[in-house]
C-alpha cells in the first residue's frame, strides 16, 4: 500500500501486518519547531478520528487523530528525546505502529491529498 | 546576570538568629538530614548587591507605559502598600481566637459590602488566590448547585472562542463539558448558535463582558436570559471590570455568580506573576454552597463545597484592594473606569492609522490590532513589532491574543496614563511602523537594546534547564 | 477623594471632544440603556490617603497582636531577615507582570530560576514550578497530577492538615475523582498495613512531614510501599524542618508540596503565602503553573524564559491539566532571599531552635499533672498534649499574658514553638498554664 493521508494531516502506510503513522510534512511546516510529543503506551486502543497523541511546539499544541481504529503496537521512543526528528524528516520520523485495525478515517492518495492543502492553504 | 550561587563563597554568611537558651534535645538520628544539598553562602551585602541588579532588569509599572491587554497594568498605589504591612495585619496568626482578629474580620466585611455594590452580588468571598482560582470556585458552586438540585445531566459549559484560556481550563477541572461558541462578524456572541447549544445539558455561560476583545456585548441581557430559559446559570469573568466598574453592574446583566481580579481592576500589584486574588461574588441561590475554612471554624454553609485553599485567602491583598476602594469611592470608581475606557479610545483613535483595528467599534478599556495583512505582505509579525517596541522603553501590548484574531497585538492602556503619555506611545508605535519598510531586518532582530536578545525558547523546550547545578 | 488619574477633567474633555464625543455617555452607548447607572449606590465617597490610612490603621489595631505564638497547624512564626522586606518591597518586582516578555524581564525570570533551584535543594527533587497559591492548593494540585486513566483514586493521610484534606477532596469533587482517608495509627501512619490499605487504582497517597500533631513519619518505608502499589508518593512538607529532617526526594518521594510561608513570608492572617511544587524530572511535564527555563539568547548570552508553556491553560485551554496561570511571584521571591541570606546554616539553625524550644516546652509543660503527651512518637517542633481543663481556660490565661496558646483541638491542645519563643516565654507559659490548671 503506498502512502494514504488523512484531512487532519497524518500519513498512514502499511508495513507487513502493521500500519505505520506520522504527520506530514505540510503538518510541521504550520506547526515550526517541534519541542514535545506526548506519545500513547503500547497496547492501547485507538479509535478512527479520535487523537492518540499530541505534539507541541513552542506556542501550540495539537492532537494527532488516528487514521484506524485499532491498537499501538509500537511507538518511536527516540521521538521523546528528540522530536525535531519530525521537523527533520516527517515521513520517517514515524509516530506509531498500529495493528488489529478496523475502521478507518476517510483517507486521501497523495494527489487528492495535495489539491487538498493547496485548497486549505 | 551572575546567579546567586555564583555570587556564593563557602563560609560567607550573616547570623540572623540568637544562640540556643535551653537545652539540646537528644536528636531523631534515622529522620536527620544525611544527603547532600546546597543552598548559597553569600554574605548580606552581596546578596542586597545581586537583588538591586535583578531589579534593575525587571521592568515594572513604574518602569513605564505597560499596556498589557486584559491585565490591567495600572499604577499601584503606594499607600496600599504601606497599610498591608501595618504589623495589625501582617503579625497575625490566622487561627487566633474569633475576638481578637475583630480588624481582619471588619476588613474582609467591608470589602464584601462595596465589592458586593460594584458587581451587584449578595456575597462574596475571598478565598480564591487568583482569578483561575475564582473561576474554579465560581464554577463548583454552580456544579454543587445542580448536584444539589437532582440536575447532573446539567454538564455542558457553553464558552465562547475569545474566551481566555482559564475558562475552558477551569471547567474542565470541574467535571463540565466545554462547548465553544463562536462569536459572530461583530466580534460578539453569535446568538443564534448559542441558542442552538442550549439545552437540558446546560450548565451554563461563561462570559466576559466586554469581552476580549475589547467590545461590550449590546445583547447581553437576551444571552443570560436565554441561558437562564434553558435552567442554566451564567458565569461572568471579571478580568475586565475595568471597563464598568461602577458603570454596570454584573448582577444587573443577569449574572449569577462571578470572580473579580483584584490585582487588576482593584489595584493591587502583580508582583512578578503573583499573589492576586480571585474574590468570587455570587446571588443568594448560591451561598448555601460557599467555601470556609475547616479550622478557622467560620460558619460553613449548610452544603459548602468545602474550601479550595487553606483560611480565608490572600487576606493581605484584600487589604490592598479596600484601601483603594476607600481612597476611590462611588464616584472615584467611575471615573477610574470612565478614564480607562476613554484612554482605551483615544490611543485606538491615535494607532488605526497606523495598524489595522481588528473590530472598528467604540472599545471599552482595550482593543485589538490585527497584523496579519502586514504580515502577508512585509513578512513581519505581531512577534517583531512587539520587539521591535522594546528598543523604544516600551512594554509590548498582549500578543497573539484573543487566539481569534490572527497575528494579534491587544492594548489596554488603563486610567492611569496621561494624554501626553498617550501620544508619546503612539508616536513610537509609528516609528516602529516605518522601520517596517525602511528596516525590516532591525525588526527581525530586534530587541537590541536591551539587556538580552531574543531567547531561543524552542531550546528551553527541548532540552529544559530548570534548575542551576554546579 | 484621592485619585491616580493623571489628568484633569478639563484634558479629558478635551481628548472626548478629539474622539467626536460630547460626554462619557457616548462611550457606553453599548450598554443596555435599562442597566446603566448615572451613580454608583452603597459605596461612600471617596477619601483622602491620609484619612484612609487613618481608617485602615484603626482597623488593624483592633486586632490582637502576640508578642509570643505558640500556635501552627499550617502557619509559622519564624524570625523574617529585614533584607527579605527590603527586596520585596522593590517598586520593579512589586509592579511587574508575569514575564512575559523575556527582554526586559531578565530580573524577575532569574529570581524564580534561583528560587527553583533552592527548592529542589530543599526537597531533594529534579524540578520545582514558579509557585503556586499555597501549600493546600499545593497538596490538591500534586495529587491531581498523578491521575491516570486505570489510577484515579487518591489517598490522603488522616493525620495531616484539614485544611489540606479539605482541598483535595473539593478538587477531587470537581473532577469525579474518588478521594479515600488512610487511618493512622498511635499518631502516625502504620507502614505495616499500608500496602494492603491501597487498591490497584491508586494513584497517589498524600503525607505530611512532620503530620498534623507535629510526628515524623518514616517517608522512606511508605514510599517503598507505595510505590510496591505502583501509586506515587506526595510529601507535603514543611519547609522549616527540612533544615533538619531529610529530604522527601531523597527518601523516595515522587512529589514534594508544601506552604513556604515559614521562609520570610509573615503570618498575615493566613495569606498571601506561597505554595512550592517540586518533583523528579519522570513527572516535569505533569507539573503545574509556570517554569522558568535557561536557554541562550542571540547574542549567545545565557537568557531565562518561561518554557514548557504548552502545559498550561493559555496554549492548551480544556485539555489543560491546570488552570493556574497567576501563581504567587513575589512571595516565592521572599522565600528565594530568605534561603539565601539564612543559607544551610541559618535554616538548620532555625530548625534546631524550633525543635528543641519545642522540646523544653513539653518537657515542662508535662510536670504539670494532668499534662500529657498524646503520642510518644519522635516529632519536630509541634505536638499535642493532654489538658486536665478546658482549652478555652488555657487560651484565656496565656492571652492575658501576651501568649497566644497552641491550638485547641479534639483530645488536648497542639502545640508549637519556633525559634522566636525564648526561654522566658516558655518559662512563662508553663507557669501560667500551671496556674490555670490548679485553679
Amino acid at each position: 500500500m503506498s502512502r494514504k493521508y488523512c484531512k487532519t494531516h497524518e500519513w498512514v502506510q502499511k508495513e507487513g501486518n502493521l500500519y505505520v503513522v506520522g504527520i506530514t510534512d505540510y503538518a510541521q511546516e504550520e506547526l515550526g519547531d517541534i519541542v514535545f510529543m506526548n506519545l500513547p503506551n503500547v497496547g492501547d486502543e485507538v479509535i478512527a478520528d479520535e487523537p492518540f497523541a499530541d505534539v507541541e511546539s513552542v506556542k501550540a499544541v495539537s492532537d494527532i487523530l488516528s487514521p484506524y481504529t485499532g491498537r499501538i503496537a509500537e511507538v518511536n521512543e527516540d521521538l521523546l528525546d528528540r522530536p525535531e526528528l519530525i521537523n527533520e524528516d516527517p515521513y520517517k520520523a514515524w509516530i506509531v505502529k498500529l495493528e488489529d485495525v478496523s475502521d478507518s478515517a476517510e483517507l486521501m492518495g497523495e494527489a487528492e491529498y495535495l489539491a487538498f492543502i493547496e485548497q486549505e492553504g | 546576570m551572575k546567579l546567586i550561587f555564583e555570587r556564593s563563597t563557602p563560609g560567607h554568611c550573616s547570623d540572623y538568629l540568637p544562640k540556643s537558651d535551653v537545652e539540646k534535645a537528644p536528636r531523631p538520628e534515622k529522620f536527620l538530614r544525611k544527603a547532600k544539598w546546597m543552598l548559597p553562602e553569600v554574605a548580606e551585602v552581596e546578596a542586597a548587591r545581586h537583588y538591586k541588579e535583578l531589579a534593575d532588569q525587571t521592568f515594572g509599572v513604574v518602569s513605564g507605559f505597560y499596556p498589557l491587554g486584559s491585565c490591567t497594568m495600572k499604577y499601584n498605589p503606594r499607600l496600599n502598600e504601606r497599610v498591608a504591612s501595618f504589623p495589625g495585619f501582617t503579625n497575625i496568626h490566622p487561627l487566633q481566637p474569633k475576638d481578637t482578629v475583630k480588624g481582619c474580620q471588619a476588613v474582609i466585611d467591608l470589602a464584601d459590602e462595596m465589592l458586593c455594590a460594584v458587581t451587584g452580588m449578595d456575597k462574596i468571598t475571598i478565598q480564591p488566590a487568583a482569578g483561575a482560582h475564582g473561576e474554579f470556585l465560581g464554577l463548583l458552586l454552580m456544579k454543587a448547585y445542580f448536584d444539589h438540585h437532582g440536575q447532573t445531566q446539567r454538564t455542558k459549559m457553553l464558552v465562547p472562542d475569545a474566551a481566555h484560556g482559564t475558562n475552558p481550563a477551569s471547567a474542565v477541572m470541574v467535571g463540565f463539558d466545554v462547548v465553544n461558541i463562536p462569536s459572530n462578524a461583530n466580534g460578539c456572541v453569535d446568538v443564534e448558535a448559542l441558542k442552538n447549544a442550549l439545552g437540558d445539558d446546560t450548565a451554563g455561560l461563561m462570559l466576559t463582558n466586554p469581552n476580549t476583545l475589547g467590545l461590550f456585548d449590546p445583547q447581553i441581557l437576551e444571552i443570560t436570559s436565554l441561558v437562564h430559559e434553558a435552567g442554566g446559570l451564567c458565569y461572568y469573568d471579571g478580568a475586565n471590570l475595568n471597563a464598568i466598574m461602577g458603570q454596570v453592574r454584573p448582577g444587573d446583566m443577569g449574572f449569577d455568580v462571578i470572580h473579580l481580579n483584584l490585582h487588576k481592576t482593584f489595584s493591587t500589584p502583580h508582583g512578578g506573576g503573583g499573589p492576586g486574588s480571585g474574590a468570587v461574588g455570587c446571588k443568594d441561590i448560591l451561598k448555601p454552597y460557599l467555601p470556609s475554612s475547616f479550622l478557622g471554624k467560620d460558619e460553613r454553609p449548610e452544603h459548602s463545597v468545602g474550601q479550595v485553599r487553606s483560611f480565608y485567602g490572600n487576606f493581605g491583598v484584600v487589604v490592598r484592594a479596600l484601601t483603594y476602594m476607600l481612597t476611590l469611592g462611588a464616584e472615584g470608581m467611575r471615573e477610574a473606569s470612565q478614564t480607562a475606557v476613554l484612554n482605551a479610545n483615544y490611543l485606538m483613535h491615535l494607532l488605526k492609522d497606523v495598524f489595522p483595528v481588528a473590530y472598528d467599534h467604540i472599545c471599552m478599556h482595550e482593543f485589538v490590532l490585527t497584523l496579519a495583512d502586514i504580515k502577508k505582505e512585509t513578512g513581519i509579525s505581531a512577534l517583531d513589532v512587539a520587539k521591535g517596541l522594546l528598543d523604544f522603553g516600551m512594554h509590548p501590548p498582549t500578543m497573539y491574543f484573543p487566539l481569534i484574531v490572527p497575528e494579534a497585538l491587544m492594548l489596554e492602556p488603563t486610567e492611569t496614563e496621561s494624554r501626553q503619555s498617550l501620544i508619546d506611545a503612539a508616536e513610537k508605535y509609528k516609528l516602529v511602523k516605518e522601520k517596517i519598510c525602511s528596516a525590516p531586518d532591525e525588526l527581525r532582530n530586534a530587541p537590541l537594546t536591551t539587556y538580552i536578545g531574543r531567547p531561543d525558547e524552542v531550546k528551553a523546550a527541548r532540552n529544559p534547564i530548570l534548575r542551576y547545578e554546579e | 477623594m484621592a485619585g491616580y488619574i493623571p489628568s484633569t477633567s478639563d484634558e479629558r474633555q478635551l481628548m472626548l471632544e478629539e474622539l467626536g464625543m460630547k460626554d462619557y455617555k457616548d462611550l457606553y452607548v453599548d450598554v443596555p440603556a435599562s442597566v446603566l447607572l448615572d451613580e454608583l449606590p452603597g459605596v461612600a465617597k471617596g477619601i483622602s490617603e491620609m484619612e484612609a490610612e487613618t481608617a485602615m490603621r484603626a482597623m488593624a489595631e483592633m486586632n490582637v497582636l502576640y508578642p509570643t505564638v505558640l500556635r501552627g497547624a499550617g502557619i509559622y512564626d519564624h524570625y523574617i531577615p529585614s533584607i527579605v522586606d527590603t527586596v520585596a518591597g522593590k517598586e520593579e518586582f512589586v509592579t511587574a507582570y508575569t514575564p512575559y516578555q523575556a527582554e526586559i524581564s531578565q530580573g524577575v525570570l532569574q529570581s524564580i530560576f534561583e528560587y527553583q533551584t533552592m527548592i529542589c535543594e530543599l526537597t531533594g527533587m529534579d524540578a520545582s514550578n514558579a509557585s503556586v497559591y499555597d501549600g493546600a492548593s499545593a497538596a490538591a494540585e500534586g495529587s491531581m497530577m498523578c491521575l491516570k486513566r486505570n489510577r484515579n483514586v487518591v489517598y490522603v493521610a488522616d493525620n495531616a492538615n484539614p485544611e489540606t484534606i479539605e482541598t483535595i477532596k473539593t478538587y477531587a469533587y470537581g473532577r469525579d475523582v474518588k478521594v479515600e482517608m488512610l487511618s493512622s495509627k498511635k499518631g502516625v501512619i502504620d507502614v505495616n498495613v499500608l500496602e494492603d490499605a491501597l487498591c490497584d487504582e491508586a494513584a497517589c497517597l498524600f503525607v505530611q512531614q512532620p503530620n498534623f500533631y507535629g510526628l515524623i513519619e518514616d517517608i522512606e518505608a511508605i514510599a517503598d510501599k507505595v510505590h510496591n502499589k505502583g501509586a506515587k508518593l506526595i510529601v507535603g512538607c514543611y519547609p522549616t524542618a527540612l533544615g533538619m529532617l531529610e529530604s522527601p526526594g531523597a527518601l523516595g518521594a515522587d512529589i514534594a508540596t508544601g506552604d513556604g510561608q515559614p521562609l520570610g513570608i509573615p503570618m498575615g492572617y493566613g495569606g498571601p503565602t506561597v505554595g512550592f511544587m517540586a518533583t523528579k524530572k519522570a513527572m516535569v511535564r505533569q507539573l503545574p503553573g509556570r517554569i522558568v527555563g535557561q536557554t541562550t539568547d542571540s547574542r549567545g548570552g545565557r537568557a531565562f524564559v518561561l518554557t514548557l508553556q504548552a502545559r498550561e491553560q493559555h496554549i492548551r485551554r480544556e485539555k489543560a491539566s491546570s488552570n493556574i496561570c497567576s501563581n504567587q511571584a513575589l512571595c516565592a521571591l521572599r522565600a528565594g532571599v530568605y534561603m539565601a541570606v539564612m543559607g544551610k546554616k541559618g535554616l538548620s539553625e532555625a530548625a534546631e531552635l524550633s525543635y528543641d524550644k519545642a522540646h523544653y516546652l513539653a518537657k515542662r509543660l508535662c510536670e504539670i499533672p494532668g499534662i500529657k503527651m498524646v503520642y510518644d512518637g519522635p516529632y519536630f517542633n509541634e505536638f499535642m498534649t493532654t489538658l486536665p481543663v478546658d482549652a478555652a481556660q488555657i487560651e484565656k490565661a496565656l492571652h492575658k499574658v501576651g501568649i497566644l496558646s497552641g491550638l485547641p483541638v479534639d483530645g488536648g491542645m497542639l502545640w508549637c514553638v519556633t525559634e522566636k519563643a525564648t526561654k522566658e516565654a516558655l518559662d512563662l507559659t508553663v507557669q501560667t498554664v500551671r496556674g490555670a490548671v490548679s485553679k
